[in-house]
C-alpha cells in the first residue's frame, strides 16, 4: 500500500513538472517582455503554442531517416525521466533514490546528443551549424557541471539530491566560500545549457546567432511541440536543481502527508517566480556574447568550479 | 579553539582573495585591471580587520586600516592616473592565452594546496588554511608578472603579491606593529620608484612593453 501511495506522489511531481515547465517559460517570456516596455504575450501562450503544434501535421523532409522521427520521443523522454530525479517539491520520492546527480547530466547529455544526431540527419548546412555549436558548448559546460557535482558530492557525503538537499538544510553546512562558487558555476553552466541569452537567444531567427533553434528548422507538428516541451521541462529542471541545492527551504520530505506537500508545493512555485523573475532581469541587462568568447564564458565556470573543489580541501571538516 | 562561524568568515575572505587574484588574470583591460586591484586589497583589509577580531590583536586593525587607506585606494588613484597620462587604457596582451594562463593557475593553487597541507600539519587549521590560500595568492602575483608584457600590470601583479604576504603574516600569530609599517611605506616607495622608472621607460622607448628591454639586458644572443 504505501509502495503505492509513493508512486502516486512521484507520478503527481512528474505531472506537476509537465504542467509547470510551459507557464514558467511564458512567465520568463512575459517579464521580459514587459521589462522592455512590450505588453508581452499571455501567460497561458506558451501551452496554445503546444497545442496548435499538437493539431498540425508533422511534415517531413525526403532525407529524413527513422531517427530523425524518433529524436523528438528520446528527447522528451530522457528529460523528463531527468526532471523526475530532481526533488521539486520534496525529496525522498520513489524515484529519487534510482539515480544521481550524476545520471542527470548523463540523461540530459544523451538528449543533446540524439537533437545534434537530428540536426545532422536531415542534411542541411543549418542543421549541421547548430549541432556543431550545440557540441561545442556541451564539451564546454559538461566538465565545469561535473565539477559541481564534485563539489557538492564532498561536501554533502553523497551525489544523490536528495541527500544534498538535506545537508544543506541540517547545521553542519556553515558558511562556505566554495558553496558561493559551484552556484555561481552552475548558474553559468543552466545559462548555457538552455540557450538564454549570453549563449544563444531563445527568441530569434536570426541566422549567426542560432544554436538550438538551427537543429531544430526542420521540425514541425508533433515533433516539434514535443522538442518544444522538452526545453521548456529542461529550464524548469535546472531552476529545480539550484532551488532544491541552494534554496532547500520548504521542501516536503516524502512521508510527511498531504499538507506538507502542500507547502512544499507553495515553496516551489515561489521559487520558480522568484527564479523567472531574476531570470528576465539578467536577460534584459546584458548582451549576447560573441561565439568565440563562449570559451571564456564557461572556461571561468569550469574554473569556479575547480577552485570550488580545490578550496574544499582546505576548508573545516564537517 | 575558535568557533565554526569565525572559521568559516576567515575562510570566506581567504578563498574570496584567491579568486579575486583569479580575476586580476583574466582581467585585460587596464581600468579594469586596476580596479580589481583596488578590491584585491579591499578583501585583504577585511580579511585582516576579521583575524584581529578572532585573535583579539588590536594591532592587526591598524594593519587593516594601512592595507585599506594605502593599497585600496591610494595607490589605484595612483595607478589610474599613471595609466592616463601614459595613455594605456586600452586592451593589455597576454603572452599567453588567457585559458592558458588560467590553467597554470589552478595548477599553482592546487600546487600551494598540496605543498601547504603536509608541512603545517601541526598548526591550528586557521593558520593552515591561512598559509595555503597566502601561498597560492602568491604564485597567482608571480604567474601574473611573467604572463603579462606591459610593465604597469606586471606593478599590479608585484602589489598582490604583497598582499598576499599580509595575509601569511596575519595567519601566523603576532607579527610586529613596526614591520607591517615598514613594509607598507617600502610598497609605496617602491611604486613611486616603479612610477618613475615607467615614465623613464617610456621615454625612451615611447612605450611601456618591456619585451623592447631585453635586448639591453647584455646577454649574448
Amino acid at each position: 500500500m504505501a509502495v503505492i501511495l509513493d508512486l502516486l506522489v512521484q507520478f503527481c511531481e512528474m505531472l506537476v513538472v509537465l504542467a509547470l515547465a510551459p507557464l514558467l517559460a511564458g512567465y520568463v517570456r512575459q517579464l521580459k517582455a514587459r521589462l522592455v516596455g512590450r505588453r508581452g504575450p499571455p501567460l497561458v501562450q506558451p501551452y496554445r503554442d503546444l497545442l496548435r503544434l499538437l493539431r498540425k501535421e508533422a511534415v517531413l523532409a525526403h532525407s529524413a531517416s527513422w531517427l530523425f522521427r524518433a529524436a523528438p520521443y528520446l528527447v522528451f523522454a530522457a528529460t523528463w525521466v531527468a526532471a523526475a530525479l530532481v526533488p521539486t517539491f520534496a525529496t525522498g520520492l520513489l524515484f529519487n533514490y534510482a539515480a544521481d546527480m550524476i545520471a542527470i547530466v548523463a540523461l540530459l547529455g544523451s538528449a543533446r546528443f540524439m537533437l545534434a544526431l537530428a540536426g545532422l540527419d536531415v542534411g542541411t548546412s543549418f542543421g549541421g551549424i547548430g549541432s556543431s555549436r550545440e557540441m561545442m558548448i556541451a564539451s564546454l559546460a559538461e566538465p565545469a557541471m561535473v565539477m559541481v557535482v564534485f563539489t557538492l558530492s564532498l561536501l554533502a557525503g553523497s551525489t544523490q539530491l536528495s541527500f544534498i538537499a538535506a545537508f544543506m538544510q541540517g547545521p553542519g553546512v556553515g558558511l562556505r566560500v566554495s558553496l558561493a562558487m559551484a552556484l555561481v558555476a552552475l548558474i553559468m553552466v543552466a545559462i548555457a545549457e538552455n540557450a538564454r541569452i549570453p549563449i544563444d537567444n531563445p527568441a530569434t531567427h536570426l541566422e549567426l546567432t542560432m544554436v538550438h533553434e538551427a537543429m531544430i528548422l526542420e521540425y514541425s507538428g508533433r515533433h516539434l511541440a514535443l522538442i518544444e516541451l522538452a526545453s521548456f521541462v529542461k529550464l524548469l529542471l535546472y531552476v529545480s536543481i539550484i532551488a532544491c541545492v541552494f534554496a532547500p527551504w520548504g521542501l516536503a520530505v516524502s512521508g510527511q502527508g498531504g499538507g506538507a506537500y502542500l507547502i512544499g508545493l507553495a515553496a516551489y512555485v515561489v521559487k520558480l517566480a522568484v527564479a523567472g523573475l531574476l531570470l528576465a532581469v539578467f536577460e534584459t541587462a546584458i548582451a549576447k556574447m560573441r561565439v568565440f568568447r563562449y570559451s571564456d564564458f564557461l572556461g571561468s565556470a569550469f574554473m569556479l568550479g575547480v577552485l570550488a573543489t580545490l578550496l574544499l580541501f582546505v576548508s573545516r571538516v564537517t | 579553539m575558535i568557533s565554526p562561524l569565525a572559521f568559516d568568515i576567515a575562510h570566506l575572505f581567504a578563498g574570496s582573495l584567491v579568486l579575486v587574484s583569479f580575476m586580476l588574470l583574466y582581467q585585460d583591460r587596464m581600468t579594469g585591471l586596476i580596479n580589481t586591484f583596488a578590491s584585491h586589497a579591499l578583501v585583504v583589509s577585511f580579511s585582516v580587520a576579521w583575524q584581529a577580531y578572532i585573535q583579539q590583536a588590536p594591532h592587526l586593525y591598524i594593519t587593516a586600516g594601512i592595507a585599506l587607506v594605502i593599497k585600496a585606494i591610494v595607490i589605484p588613484l595612483a595607478l589610474h592616473r599613471i595609466v592616463v597620462r601614459l595613455g594605456i587604457h586600452r586592451t593589455i596582451e597576454p603572452v599567453v592565452g588567457i585559458g592558458l594562463t588560467m590553467l597554470a593557475g589552478i595548477g599553482l593553487i592546487a600546487l600551494s594546496i598540496m605543498v601547504m597541507l603536509p608541512i603545517t600539519a601541526q598548526a591550528g587549521t586557521l593558520a593552515r588554511e591561512d598559509l595555503s590560500f597566502a601561498l597560492s595568492v602568491i604564485l597567482l602575483g608571480l604567474l601574473m608578472m611573467i604572463s603579462r608584457r606591459n610593465a604597469v600590470s606586471q606593478v599590479i601583479g608585484f602589489l598582490s603579491i604583497e598582499n598576499g604576504l599580509i595575509l601569511a603574516a596575519t595567519g601566523a600569530k603576532g607579527m610586529p606593529l613596526v614591520v607591517e609599517i615598514s613594509v607598507a611605506f617600502s610598497i609605496l616607495v617602491a611604486l613611486i620608484v616603479i612610477g618613475i622608472f615607467l615614465f623613464r621607460i617610456r621615454e625612451r622607448f615611447e612605450t611601456v612593453d618591456i619585451h623592447l628591454l631585453h635586448e639591453h639586458r647584455g646577454e649574448q644572443p
